[in-house]
């Protein structure tokens, strides 16, 4: 049940953040709609936006198996054994979104990667 | 784009990742404080998990964890997707230290070298460009309405 948790949460969580990455690229949030009189207004134009929508489709998924996770598993093991989806996602930045990953970038996601799994033992 | 742009674009991206971090950490936490006092059997229904949402720690995880959503989300638009990764897996390794130390879970050696690796993965990536796609990120923002 554990893994089966940890697998859903990390598919999940791939697509919600791609989609999310992808989407808010297009159309950025500036720092003035973040002032409380404006904050509603930037949240409705969000939800009409049909990729964030599904992306956080995603992420409930995500939140409903990471509350079911925590119910079986430490803490210590249950945030840090998702983070597998780190090293995915950089791939699929560089492949899907474009992103100039450098080689300082690959180096730290791949330690990131690492220390996760260290974690997670 | 202007180097005080840059400087100030620079800036923003720092402070919300701060705080996306900290809802994240802090969310997770009560969350899970939450999950370990009530010792209910979640099964597949989809009621125990509402009526669970509902108790004060789930709730407040669950409020923090909505805030830390909305301001990735937020972050996601001016940064890299390669470069938030990386830089808020910090919240790993304090979601470690707080399952030690409120919950005694055991951390061991092997959790504190993974720690290590992540604390040099965020340095890593903090010295590259927080943004390598879209670096005018006021020329296409939402609407405010």
């Amino acid at each position: 049940m554990k893994w089966i948790m940890v697998a859903i949460i990390v598919g999940s969580t791939v697509l919600a953040d791609v989609l999310q990455s992808f989407e808010m690229k297009r159309h950025t949030v500036a720092v003035e709609d973040l002032r409380p009189g404006r904050v509603a207004g930037m949240l409705a134009s969000l939800a009409r936006r049909v990729p964030l929508v599904v992306a956080v489709f995603f992420m409930a998924i995500s939140f409903f198996a990471f509350m079911k996770l925590l119910s079986v598993a430490d803490l210590s093991f249950a945030v840090p054994v998702t983070a597998a989806s780190v090293a995915l996602e950089t791939v699929l930045a560089r492949v899907i979104l474009k992103e100039k990953v450098t080689a300082w970038r690959w180096a730290g996601a791949l330690s990131v990667a690492c220390g996760v799994a260290l974690l997670a033992m | 784009m202007a180097r005080g742009q840059a400087v100030r674009v620079d800036l923003k991206t720092k402070l919300l990742t701060i705080f996306v971090v900290c809802t994240n950490v802090l969310g997770n936490f009560s969350m899970s404080w939450g999950m370990k006092h009530q010792a209910v059997d979640l099964g597949l229904s989809p009621i125990a998990y509402i009526r669970l949402i509902f108790t004060p720690w789930v709730l407040l995880g669950t409020t923090l964890l909505i805030l830390w959503l909305l301001s990735r989300m937020t972050l996601l638009g001016w940064a890299d997707l390669s470069y938030v990764l990386p830089m808020t897996s910090i919240g790993y390794v304090a979601s470690a230290v707080l399952g030690k130390v409120f919950f005694g879970e055991v951390v061991t050696w092997q959790r504190w070298l993974g720690t290590l690796l992540i604390v040099a993965g965020i340095i890593f990536v903090g010295l590259t460009s927080a943004n390598t796609t879209t670096l005018d990120t006021s020329s296409k923002q939402v609407p405010a309405r």
